[in-house]
């Protein structure tokens, strides 16, 4: 049945946003466990996974935000679909963004903004996307043709367009990792990025390795055990590689740089793979967490989005967070070193150390932020301490609901604190958040 | 694992060709629907003269309004859905001739999926009175030889109830007499007087469990989704717990009952704490507690290596054992709380290469036994069930020949199913069965092992 009460906020003192957990499926290889899964499936599944978790069955969820970077045409109603396709009510709206890999983060931070202004009572936020199953479109010439086909009045006009028919038009269109302004790829972009800021391999190589023992860690000590439900017989990251090290890392081949006379540093290893999976995150008033005895994990406080222009400008394209995490903080009132964890999303593990680097340099800082001298430094041991997309893997839209859901249970755990999450994006954006206990 | 035989054996053409071969044809056993009533057919009702039993039978059948009879009347009737003998007062060896009179003339009048009762004192509570004693042991043998001689699919059970325990056998007569116990028979059970406030039935025998939260583990599938599912029927909220790689299907499971998935191995050092916050934090506490989580790791003990050893006995008996102990000490689990432990008959009989498990399934018994008299400070309830043979997709990976023997080797003739140990578990734990403690309950068929 339809709700027919309005959320009982009166909208007129904005309220807390509480993180009740999360669920996502193992993220797998390109090509790998979930080759035959679409977005909806795995989404679908996802929120199914999560349904279990939390006893959300037939419940009426005040909105569900997801998306997907990679889409099919006819998933436009993407997140409708998988919750039709769900237990959870099928009264629950939705609706679909898509913000490139801050999809996800941007889902969490509208639900929450609406939970705090008493919209909503509770919501579910995150993403999914597939690299196995993207969307291949036909040739723009041929496109072109057909659309003229299907808006031609007569069967005469229909047949002079098949001599506008040309054998290269069988050759469709692949989606590409690759800038539309620039040409670029975002390894391309981030190789600048690496080469400019002096990142050398072995910083690159030792980031990368302790993701992926942080990442086994974690599993071990069943960390994941009410963050992961195991979707088509794929019960851990197929990405993960426990036994990592920068010795073995060292001995791969550059992937990306050397073009512009840099020296190549990015390999496969400190890179993040393409991935399909998914992951969601449930949110909710303090109110409707009481009432369904669900305790609150922490609590979303401060977002902040930027962008660059890496088009025209001299900043490289995954630079942004460098920006947003500055602007918020000061909105915050707080200092880069008052976080107990940092979530900072490994793109590339250059892209990581860039942004480190850049808040660490005074100049930099009062140059680009304004800054009196250096942002600071953060304690490295509380960096991606249960791993992150090096080695987990990035499945676009799916990881800012990792990140979110993750760092909340970081902060329960520990009982109290503060954790910041950066999520860099293509297109030059970066959003940034703070989870508070 | 369909049983191919049951299903050849009840057609037309493999039916005739079954009969003639001279093998065994297995019933087809009339199991539980909601709604189904308790009997469908009248209940004959006798006992040995005073009875302490017969008048809260014979209220509790009138109340369900069935038809109950107190002498099988000659000729048109339809057989009896049961027949329920009383025999608490027989006191000395001669009086067990009340109970060939009175079933002599009447066995043969019972239907098919029938129901026999017999209801007794228990031995232990004849004081020094020999004669009395040994008569009240001596309804083991009959009923269990009754047994194998009723009709097709028809169950017989002794009920031993206590001195003052006459009003508290509802849920297990409620049990023994409707299809929830298609697949148990020849077992003895013991009801006491329930301690302290633990003696109201539920005011719903149709959802008995309404308003409390279970806990399964080994909920994923197999069994452990069948007690999900039919403590969810009676109206639980269940919290389904499996170890995390078993966790796509523990989610539906618990999608499927409307519960909630715990994934989580209870082997682990922290796991007894983990759950006790668990149900503390969703809930408040748990009020059932099912140890379903079991594995095997076949070898003779001259065979097997170590690690084989340590994970049966760390999933099967340390955990239970670990989880009670803290649920109790945390008070995790409310009054008139029950749990109820999967024991196995091999762990009341012993099975070739299965050292590892029996001493698991009998260290369970052991629990249930040591435990039962602290669950009475509670106050609460500790039980365990003994399957045999069910039909799982565990039992489908058995050779052939194995798995027939194991099939046929039962008064019933076939496996049970999944379902016939959840409805044992059901009644367990079930608010008016808190007269039943310590006791273990073999989901059998009457298996002739272990007997």
């Amino acid at each position: 049945m339809i709700r027919l009460v309005a959320s009982k906020s009166n909208g007129s003192s904005p309220r807390r946003a509480a993180i009740l957990g999360g669920n996502r499926i193992p993220f797998a290889r390109s090509g790998g466990a979930y080759a035959q899964a679409g977005n909806q499936d795995m989404l679908t599944a996802t929120l199914d996974g999560l349904v279990s978790r939390f006893s959300l069955q037939d419940e009426e969820i005040g909105e569900v935000v997801a998306g997907a970077v990679l889409k099919h045409s006819r998933d436009f109603n993407l997140t409708r679909e998988s919750v039709l396709g769900s237990r959870l009510a099928s009264t629950t709206p939705t609706f679909d963004i898509q913000q490139a890999c801050d999809t996800g983060i941007e889902a969490t931070i509208l639900v929450a903004n609406k939970i705090k202004l008493g919209q909503i009572e509770s919501g579910i936020a995150g993403g999914v996307d597939t690299t196995s199953d993207a969307p291949i479109e036909v040739n723009d010439d041929l496109r072109r043709v057909l659309m003229d086909a299907n808006a031609a009045k007569s069967t005469a006009d229909r047949v002079k367009l098949l001599g506008r028919l040309r054998p290269s038009q069988v050759v469709p269109e692949f989606p590409r990792n690759q800038e539309p302004r620039t040409g670029l790829s975002m390894g391309g972009h981030t190789a600048l990025m690496a080469s400019e800021w002096e990142i050398t391999r072995e910083e690159q190589d030792e980031l990368a390795a302790a993701s992926h023992q942080n990442l086994a860690a974690a599993y071990e000590r069943g960390f994941f055990d009410d963050l992961v439900t195991p979707y088509l017989g794929l019960t851990k990251d197929q990405n993960l590689r426990a036994d990592s090290s920068v010795e073995k890392l060292a001995k791969l081949k550059p992937a990306f740089g050397g073009e512009n006379g840099e020296t190549a540093t990015m390999t496969a290893g400190n890179s993040t793979p393409l991935t399909d999976g998914a992951g969601v995150v449930l949110l909710s008033s303090e109110e409707w967490a009481a009432e369904h005895g669900l305790p609150v994990r922490a609590y979303l406080t401060h977002s902040e989005t930027a962008a660059v222009d890496y088009v025209h400008g001299e900043d490289h394209l995954l630079m942004a967070p460098a920006y947003a995490v500055p602007r918020m903080l000061e909105r915050a009132g707080l200092g880069l070193g008052d976080f107990d964890f940092y979530e900072i999303h490994e793109a590339f593990a250059a892209q990581v150390l860039a942004t480190l680097k850049a808040w660490e340099d005074p100049d930099w800082c009062r140059e680009h932020l304004g800054l009196d001298g250096a942002l600071g430094a953060i304690d490295r041991s509380k960096l991606n301490v249960t791993g992150s997309s090096l080695a987990v893997g990035h499945p676009f839209a799916a990881t800012g609901g990792r990140i979110v859901a993750t760092l909340a249970k970081l902060l329960d755990e520990k009982g109290s604190g503060r954790g910041l999450i950066s999520v860099c994006a293509a297109g030059g954006q970066g959003v940034v958040a703070i989870l508070e206990k | 694992m369909a049983d191919r035989f049951l299903e050849i054996a009840n057609a037309r053409v493999g039916g005739a060709v079954v009969k003639r071969a001279g093998l065994p044809t297995p019933p087809r056993l009339k199991r539980y629907e909601p709604g189904q009533p308790l009997v469908e057919a009248p209940v004959l009702l006798g006992g040995a003269p005073g009875g302490r039993m017969r008048e809260p039978v014979e209220i509790l059948l009138r109340g369900l309004d069935v038809d109950v009879r107190s002498r099988a009347t000659s000729g048109a009737d339809k057989p009896f859905a049961a027949i329920v003998f009383d025999a608490s007062t027989i006191a000395s060896t001669e009086d067990l001739r009340e109970l060939y009179d009175f079933f002599h003339p009447v066995a043969r009048t019972l239907a098919s999926n029938g129901r026999v009762l017999v209801l007794g004192t228990p031995p232990e509570d004849c004081g020094d009175d020999v004669p009395r004693a040994t008569a009240q042991r001596a309804l083991e043998g009959f009923t269990r030889s009754l047994g194998k001689e009723v009709k097709p699919g028809s169950t017989v059970q002794l009920v031993y109830v206590r001195e003052g325990a006459e009003a508290h056998a509802e849920s297990t007569l409620r049990f023994f007499l409707s299809s929830k116990s298609a697949y148990v028979s020849g077992q003895v059970v013991r009801v006491g007087a329930p301690a302290g406030d633990d003696a109201e039935g539920p005011d719903d025998w149709e959802h008995p469990l309404a308003g409390q939260v279970a806990l399964v583990t080994g909920a994923s599938r197999g069994i452990g989704a069948a007690i999900a599912a039919t403590l969810a029927r009676d109206g639980a909220h269940v919290i389904a717990l499996d170890v995390p790689a078993q966790g796509a299907a523990l989610s539906e499971t618990a999608n499927d009952v409307g519960g909630e998935a715990l994934q989580l191995d209870v082997t682990a050092a922290d796991a007894p704490s983990a759950i006790v916050d668990h149900v503390r934090e969703r809930h408040g506490g748990v009020d059932v507690v099912v140890h379903n989580a079991g594995i095997t790791r076949d070898k003779t003990v001259a065979g097997m290596d170590e690690s084989q050893w340590d994970a049966v006995l760390a999933v099967n008996l340390t955990a239970p054992v670990r989880v009670s102990e803290a649920l109790l000490a945390e008070r995790a689990l409310h009054p008139r709380g029950r749990i109820v432990g999967v024991s196995s008959i091999g762990g009341i009989a012993g099975n070739r290469g299965q050292t590892n498990y029996g001493a698991s399934k009998a260290g369970v018994i052991g629990l249930v036994q040591s435990m039962a008299p602290r669950m009475v400070e509670l106050p609460g309830t500790i039980n365990a069930v003994a399957p045999a043979f069910i039909e799982t997709s565990m039992t489908a990976a058995m050779p052939l020949f194995t798995r027939e023997a194991g099939r046929r080797m039962n008064t019933m003739v076939q496996a049970g199913a999944p379902v016939d140990v959840a409805e044992t578990i059901a009644w367990l734990a079930s608010p008016g069965s808190g007269g039943v403690n310590g006791e273990v309950v073999r989901v059998c068929g009457q298996s002739i092992l272990g007997a």
